[in-house]
C-alpha cells in the first residue's frame, strides 16, 4: 500500500490489533480509524488499553498481531518514517528540568533533524505558540505544571507533526491550565489542520474538543462515534459521562485481569499529578 | 513498495516530513546532540564537577604520595605517582560511567525515554549518543586529574596530539562502561538495584586492572581477568600516551573499540525492556 500525506486515506487505520503483556491482554482485536484533520478522543478507564494502543501507534511497541498504519505507512516496516510524522506528549511529565525551556525544545528539533538554518526560528515560533517566550531561558525545573505541559506541547510541535498524539495531557492540572492546553490544541488543529489523537479522563473536555470518540474497556472497543451520536444513542438527555459509565460499568476499580495495567497507570497518573503540585 | 510522503497534510508553512539523514551521518548527528545536551546540563550545574573531583584527587594525593614513599609496588624506573596518574584518570572515568545507567532509569520514570524512543533515532544511535555524552562528562574528570598530577610534579607529556589521544581513550572507555551500566539498567530495571550492582562491580573492575599495579605482580587468575577487563587496555593506552610507557596501541584501541561497540549493541537490545 502506498503511504502518502497527499492521499485521501485515513490518518490512522488500526485493524485487528491485539497486544499482550504475558497473560494479560491489554488490547484485544481492536479496529479503529481516525480521519485526517479530525480530533479523535480515545476514552476508557485505567487499564482499558488506551496507552498501549498509543504506544503501538507511535512505534514504541511493535504490533504483536493485526496492522497499524499512519498516513498509509505501516508502523512495523516504516517505523522511522512514521516517527517523523508524529508529535507525542506522554502521560508522565517528560521534560528535562536541568535544561532551559528553549534547550528542551531545541533538543527535540535536533532529534527530528530540523535544518540548522531554521532551527532557532522554529523553536522560537513554537515557544511563542504556547506562550513561553518570556520563560524560555529559565530552567524548566522552575516551571509550573501548566507551563511544563505547554513546553511538552512545544516539543511535540517543533517537527510540524501531521498527527499529534496526546496521552492524558491535562492530568493533574487545575481547570485554568487545562483550558489553556486545550485552547492551544484546538487552535493548532484549526490553523494547521493537524490530526489530533488524544486520551483523557475529563469527559466534558472530550465532549467539547473531539469530533469523534472511541470508548475502550478491557482492551476492546465498546463504542465509537461523535459525542452527539453516542449521547443520543443512550438517552435524549444523556451526558458523555453517562455514556462512559454505561459502557464501562464499575471499571474504574481494578479488575482481576486488568489489575496490573490499571494499577501501573494509576501510579503513573498520581506521580504526574504529584509533580504538578 | 511504499512511497515517501513528501507534502504537508494541512496548513504547515513547510513540509513536516523530510527523510532526514541516514546511517553514519544520523549516528554522528545524534551523538553530537546528546553531547550538547550533556554540556548544557553541566553548564547549568557545575557542582558535580567539583564533588566528583574529590575522590581522584584523594587517590593521587594520599594513596599515590604514600605508596611512592614506601616503594611497595615495583614500577621500574618510573616513579609510582607517575605510574598511578593514568590509572586514576581511568578510574575516575570508570566511576562516572558505571552509574550512568541511573540516568536512563530516571528518564524512563520521567517519561523522557518514551519520547526519545519515538523520535527518528535508531536505538543504537540513542545508546551511542548517551554513551559518548557520558564520555564527555568524564573528560572533565580527566582534566582535573591531569592538572592535579602536574601540580604534584608528575612528568606528563604536554604534546597536544597525545593529550587529544588521552581524551579519545577516556571517551572510549567511558562509552563501554556507561553501556555496561545501561545494560545492567535494562536487566534490573530499578535504580536501587543498579546502585547496588554498580557498587559491587566498580572496585573489582578497578582492582582487576593495571590501574594501581602492574599486571606482572598479579596472581595468575587475576592476570587472566585483567586481560578480559577493558580498563586494563584503557590504562595501558593512557600510560603510553602520558608517560611514554611502551604499549601496543593497536591492541589497546582495538580492545576499547570492540568493547564500546559490543556495549552499545547490548544496551540498545535491552532498551525496549527498559521502556516497557
Amino acid at each position: 500500500m502506498t503511504g502518502t500525506l497527499n492521499g485521501a486515506g485515513p490518518a490512522v487505520e488500526i485493524a485487528g490489533l491485539s497486544h499482550r503483556f504475558g497473560e494479560h491482554v491489554a488490547v484485544d482485536d481492536l479496529d479503529l480509524t481516525v480521519q485526517r484533520g479530525e480530533c479523535f478522543g480515545l476514552l476508557g478507564p485505567n487499564g482499558a488499553g488506551k496507552t498501549t494502543t498509543l504506544r503501538v501507534l507511535n512505534t514504541q511497541y511493535p504490533p504483536q498481531s493485526g496492522s497499524v498504519r499512519v498516513f498509509g505507512l505501516d508502523v512495523r516496516s516504516r517505523a522511522m518514517a512514521v516517527r517523523r510524522l508524529l508529535g507525542y506528549v506522554p502521560q508522565q511529565l517528560s521534560i528535562e528540568g536541568a535544561l532551559t525551556g528553549r534547550e528542551n525544545v531545541t533538543w527535540f528539533a535536533r532529534l527530528f533533524d530540523v535544518p540548522r538554518r531554521e532551527r532557532a526560528d522554529r523553536v522560537a515560533g513554537v515557544l511563542a505558540t504556547v506562550d513561553l517566550t518570556e520563560a524560555a531561558d529559565r530552567l524548566a525545573s522552575t516551571y509550573s505544571g501548566g507551563m511544563v505541559r505547554r513546553l511538552e506541547l512545544a516539543q511535540a510541535l517543533v517537527n510540524r507533526p501531521a498527527l499529534l498524539v496526546l496521552d492524558e495531557p491535562t492530568v493533574g492540572l487545575d481547570p485554568v491550565a487545562r483550558d489553556s492546553i486545550w485552547d492551544r490544541v484546538a487552535d493548532m488543529q484549526r490553523r494547521y489542520r493537524m490530526t489530533v489523537l488524544l486520551t483523557t479522563h475529563y469527559m466534558q473536555e472530550a465532549d467539547a474538543l473531539c469530533d469523534r470518540i472511541a470508548l475502550m474497556h478491557r482492551g476492546r472497543l465498546r463504542a465509537s462515534g461523535s459525542p452527539a451520536e453516542l449521547k443520543a444513542a443512550l438517552a435524549p438527555d444523556a451526558s458523555l459521562e453517562d455514556v462512559f459509565r454505561h459502557h464501562t460499568g464499575e471499571s474504574l476499580l481494578p479488575t482481576e485481569k486488568g489489575e496490573k495495567g490499571a494499577l501501573r497507570d494509576v501510579r503513573s497518573t498520581r506521580r504526574t499529578a504529584r509533580r504538578m503540585g | 513498495m511504499s512511497a515517501v510522503p513528501a507534502a504537508p497534510p494541512g496548513g504547515w508553512a513547510e513540509p513536516p516530513f523530510a527523510p532526514g539523514p541516514r546511517g553514519a551521518v544520523l549516528l554522528l548527528s545524534r551523538i553530537g546532540t546528546f553531547c550538547l545536551v550533556e554540556l548544557q546540563k553541566l553548564k547549568h550545574d557545575r557542582s558535580e564537577l567539583v564533588t566528583r573531583a574529590i575522590q581522584p584527587v584523594l587517590w593521587l594525593v594520599i594513596f599515590g604520595v604514600t605508596f611512592s614513599r614506601i616503594h611497595a609496588i615495583p614500577t621500574g624506573s618510573v616513579p609510582y605517582l607517575d605510574y598511578l596518574a593514568p590509572g586514576i584518570i581511568a578510574q575516575s572515568a570508570l566511576f562516572v560511567a558505571i552509574f550512568y545507567g541511573i540516568q536512563i532509569i530516571w528518564e524512563r520514570d520521567a517519561g523522557i525515554l518514551t519520547k526519545l524512543l519515538v523520535t527518528p533515532t535508531p536505538r543504537t544511535a540513542l545508546v551511542a549518543g548517551k554513551a559518548f555524552a557520558a564520555g564527555l562528562r568524564t573528560i572533565a574528570q580527566a582534566v582535573v586529574v591531569l592538572v592535579v598530577s602536574a601540580l604534584l610534579g608528575v612528568g606528563l607529556t604536554w604534546n597536544p596530539a597525545k593529550l587529544l589521544g588521552v581524551l579519545v581513550v577516556v571517551v572510549m572507555g567511558a562509552a563501554f562502561f556507561s553501556c555496561l551500566s545501561m545494560t545492567i539498567a535494562g536487566l534490573v530495571l530499578r535504580r536501587e538495584r543498579l546502585m547496588g550492582i554498580g557498587q559491587a562491580i566498580t572496585m573489582p573492575l578497578f582492582f582487576a586492572s593495571n590501574a594501581l599495579y602492574p599486571v606482572d605482580v598479579m596472581p595468575e587468575w587475576l592476570r587472566v581477568l585483567s586481560h578480559a577487563n577493558p580498563l586494563t587496555y584503557e590504562v595501558a593506552a593512557l600510560r603510553g600516551l602520558l608517560i611514554g610507557q611502551p604499549t601496543n596501541y593497536w591492541l589497546d584501541f582495538s580492545a576499547l573499540g570492540v568493547a564500546a561497540v559490543a556495549g552499545i549493541c547490548t544496551a540498545a537490545a535491552l532498551l525496549s525492556r527498559l521502556a516497557r
